[in-house]
């Protein structure tokens, strides 16, 4: 191989690459927190007994997990704006699909753990006079809690990777970044090597951070 | 309002289906106040069935149930036109005020400690203040033994301990009650004893209490009237003499004879 | 709202959209199984005792787990053609991207599988004279086989979402069909709704079959 490598535009450019770094912070934690609130109302409404609210419940978990998130991601941007009138900017679009999706995952993660709870639990809260709510709030939900930590946490890894999916509406992420670099330097070699080490770096210490967070977890149950 | 031979419990005709299992087939019974009742059977029998229904953990499909002369829920035209029965969440809520529960899984709350267990109804339900409600629960331990274990975590306790913070967590809410479902069944037998103890110590204190159990030696001692139940209705019922020493009904004998080693 | 639906276009144009169905399911047919075989390759030198074995394949594991998809079909595109020397076609980057990550998640899965195990049935089956792929064929494999199986299907699923993502390389999958005639007609709207839901009658049936599985084999434990 005599391919001549060189850094130097990367690092020249670097400034650009950072900027897409925090875009893809930026779009990742506002997604992940109104991921969460949706997750929590979607999960509430498929426990109910109510089918007016379990069934679009499950249509709407169905639906984001047999569906390509980049399906959404157009969707959201060309689509959506034609029903409501109103065109979307990027982040906006990027956002409403992250979130939506991430919320219908965030879902299964609040059910299971509620679901997961041994049945005695609600048996000996009723047996005490707790209705439905105070059963949740004071027995259910804050056992159910200790269970999401991990799959919740590897829903927002998984989440984070997706972010990238919003170079694709030319929100400035990493991943687009990396693109108009590339068409500055053209060395993609170097540019898109270095981006996907710089992903490497973000993710594989979040995923051993959150390693060393669930064994401490385990240890303390 | 009530005096010492008031009935406290009055239920009629009482029958619950579980889909196409019938499950309780028309029982009825009175259970006076102070009186200590245990009923006995098969697995399958009814026992629990007819126990969680007298605090309402199930609803019953026919029938009514009294609770110091009060019927419990109301009357509706039923899907056939016959008249049924439509329980509020809110009335059943405070019938389980009244009367507490003991389960055979202890249903102890993992993530409270002992004291924070023994205090959660009152705290929750019955919207005590915190410290009140705390030297209530305290009174209740001590009284289970277990005032040395105040701060521990249920998962730390044996099983004979769980249990007897199980049902100090049920006495703290002062009910009128006590509904014992099984509650040795799940206990390693040398823990048994302990548990009996503690339900020996509250029988004696004249309250009302209605006992599941297999330990017939204890029902024996601890009953005014114990209860044979056998596919859904009342088989034989009499004074602890009657029923387990001398049955007249032959599936009683056949259901003692299995019991081959219990010693009064 | 005073649009009007048209659904004529999507209707009329739908082989279109089939030839893209096509192209998808091509590349999950090739990339599974391709990676499914080299990901047990993977997941055998990852519990080998060897360092030589052992280290290669944790990185390789790690790197594909710890990078979003999208940068490594990208990566694959455009990036290392450069040191091959060669350019390659749209459809072979793509596939070459989708089956290395599907090995580096069946290696895990594998992994974990194997190392369930419980240390005496190596013993066992050493002691009675087999060789070490002998143990893995009729002794190790049979018992977690099944239990890797949701794992798999999961994966499977998980593939059949990712291809869309070919379509940024223009491969001419469904994804990449749906964008062309959105841009053709102008009505996107009705075009990638409809691509949605192709995508959802595609992946939906394989959801429901791992589900089953899941409950049956949870049920026989």
């Amino acid at each position: 191989m005599n391919y001549q490598w060189d850094f130097s535009a990367i690092v020249k450019y670097a400034d650009m690459l950072v900027l897409g770094l925090v875009g893809t912070v930026k779009i990742a934690v506002v997604s992940i927190v109104l991921g969460v609130i949706v997750g929590a109302l979607v999960a509430l409404a498929r426990m109910s007994a109510n089918p007016w609210l379990h069934r679009p419940a499950t249509a709407f978990v169905e639906f984001y997990r047999n569906t390509p998130p980049i399906v959404h991601f157009f969707w959201f941007f060309y689509a959506l704006p034609i029903v409501i009138g109103v065109s979307l900017n990027p982040f906006v679009a990027a956002v409403l699909a992250l979130s939506t999706q991430s919320g219908a995952f965030y879902a299964e993660v609040f059910r299971g753990g509620i679901l997961s709870i041994d049945r005695g639990q609600w048996e000996g809260a009723r047996a005490l006079g707790m209705n439905y709510r105070m059963a949740m709030r004071r027995v259910i939900v804050p056992q159910a809690l200790r269970r999401m930590v991990a799959p919740f946490i590897e829903r927002s890894f998984e989440l984070t990777k997706t972010t990238a999916l919003a170079s694709t509406l030319a929100y400035a992420e990493l991943l687009y970044e990396a693109m108009q670099v590339n068409s500055i330097t053209f060395r993609p070699m170097e540019v898109y090597s270095a981006v996907a080490l710089l992903y490497f770096i973000v993710l594989f210490t979040a995923s051993s951070a959150m390693r060393l967070v669930e064994a401490r977890l385990a240890r303390h149950a | 309002m009530n005096g010492p031979d008031e009935t406290l419990i009055r239920i009629r005709n009482l029958h619950k289906r579980f889909g196409a299992l019938h499950v309780l087939r028309g029982v009825d019974l009175d259970v006076r106040k102070g009186e200590r009742i245990a009923i006995v059977g098969s697995s399958g029998s009814g026992k629990s069935t007819l126990l969680r229904c007298i605090n309402f953990m199930e609803t019953p499909s026919e029938g009514t149930i009294e609770l110091d002369g009060e019927v419990l829920g109301s009357e509706v035209r039923g899907k056939d036109g016959k008249p049924a029965r439509k329980y509020a969440e809110s009335e059943l809520c405070s019938v389980r005020e009244r009367v507490g529960m003991v389960f055979q899984q202890f249903n102890l709350f993992p993530h409270m400690t002992v004291v924070e267990n023994a205090m959660e109804g009152l705290l929750t339900v019955k919207k005590i203040a915190r410290d009140a409600a705390r030297a209530r629960a305290v009174a209740q331990l001590n009284k289970v033994g277990l005032a040395d274990k105040l701060d521990a975590y249920p998962a730390k306790l044996s099983g004979g301990q769980q249990q007897r913070v199980a049902i100090a967590r049920a006495l703290a809410m002062e009910p009128e009650v006590l509904l014992f479902d099984e509650p040795t069944s799940s206990l390693d037998p040398e823990l048994v004893g302990e548990v009996l103890r503690v339900i020996r110590a509250l029988a004696e204190e004249g309250r009302t209490m209605l006992l599941v159990t297999h330990e017939l030696g204890f029902a024996y001692h601890f009953a005014d009237r114990v209860i044979f139940i056998s596919d859904g209705v009342f088989h034989e019922v009499g004074t602890p003499d009657e029923v387990l020493k001398r049955p007249q009904k032959e599936r009683t004998q056949a259901f003692l004879a299995r019991f081959s080693e219990f010693i009064f | 709202m005073d649009y009007t639906w048209d659904f004529e276009v999507v209707v009329r144009n739908f082989p279109v959209l089939l030839r893209g169905v096509v192209v998808t399911i091509e590349l999950w047919v090739l990339a599974f199984p391709l990676g499914l075989a080299l990901g047990f390759a993977v997941s055998l030198g990852r519990i080998s005792g060897k360092s030589w074995l052992n280290a290669p394949a944790i990185a390789f594991v790690e790197i594909f787990r710890n990078t979003p998809v999208l940068v490594q079909l990208i990566w694959f595109y455009y990036a290392f053609p450069i040191i091959l020397g060669q350019q390659l076609a749209p459809f072979s980057a793509a596939l070459l991207g989708l089956t290395l990550n599907t090995a580096a998640y069946c290696a895990e899965i594998f992994r974990g599988g194997i190392q369930s195990i419980v240390r005496g049935q190596w013993e066992g089956a050493r002691a009675l004279g087999m060789t070490y792929a002998m143990t893995l064929r009729r002794v190790i494999l049979p018992q977690v086989g099944k239990h890797m199986l949701p794992a798999f299907t999961n994966r499977g699923i998980e593939l059949a979402k990712v291809t869309s993502l070919a379509s940024i390389l223009t491969v001419h999958e469904l994804m990449y069909q749906g964008r062309l005639l959105s841009s053709t007609y102008y009505r996107p709207l009705e075009i990638l709704t409809v691509v949605a839901l192709v995508y959802f009658v595609l992946i939906y049936p394989g959801s429901y079959f791992s589900a089953r599985l899941e409950r049956k084999l949870r049920a026989r434990d």
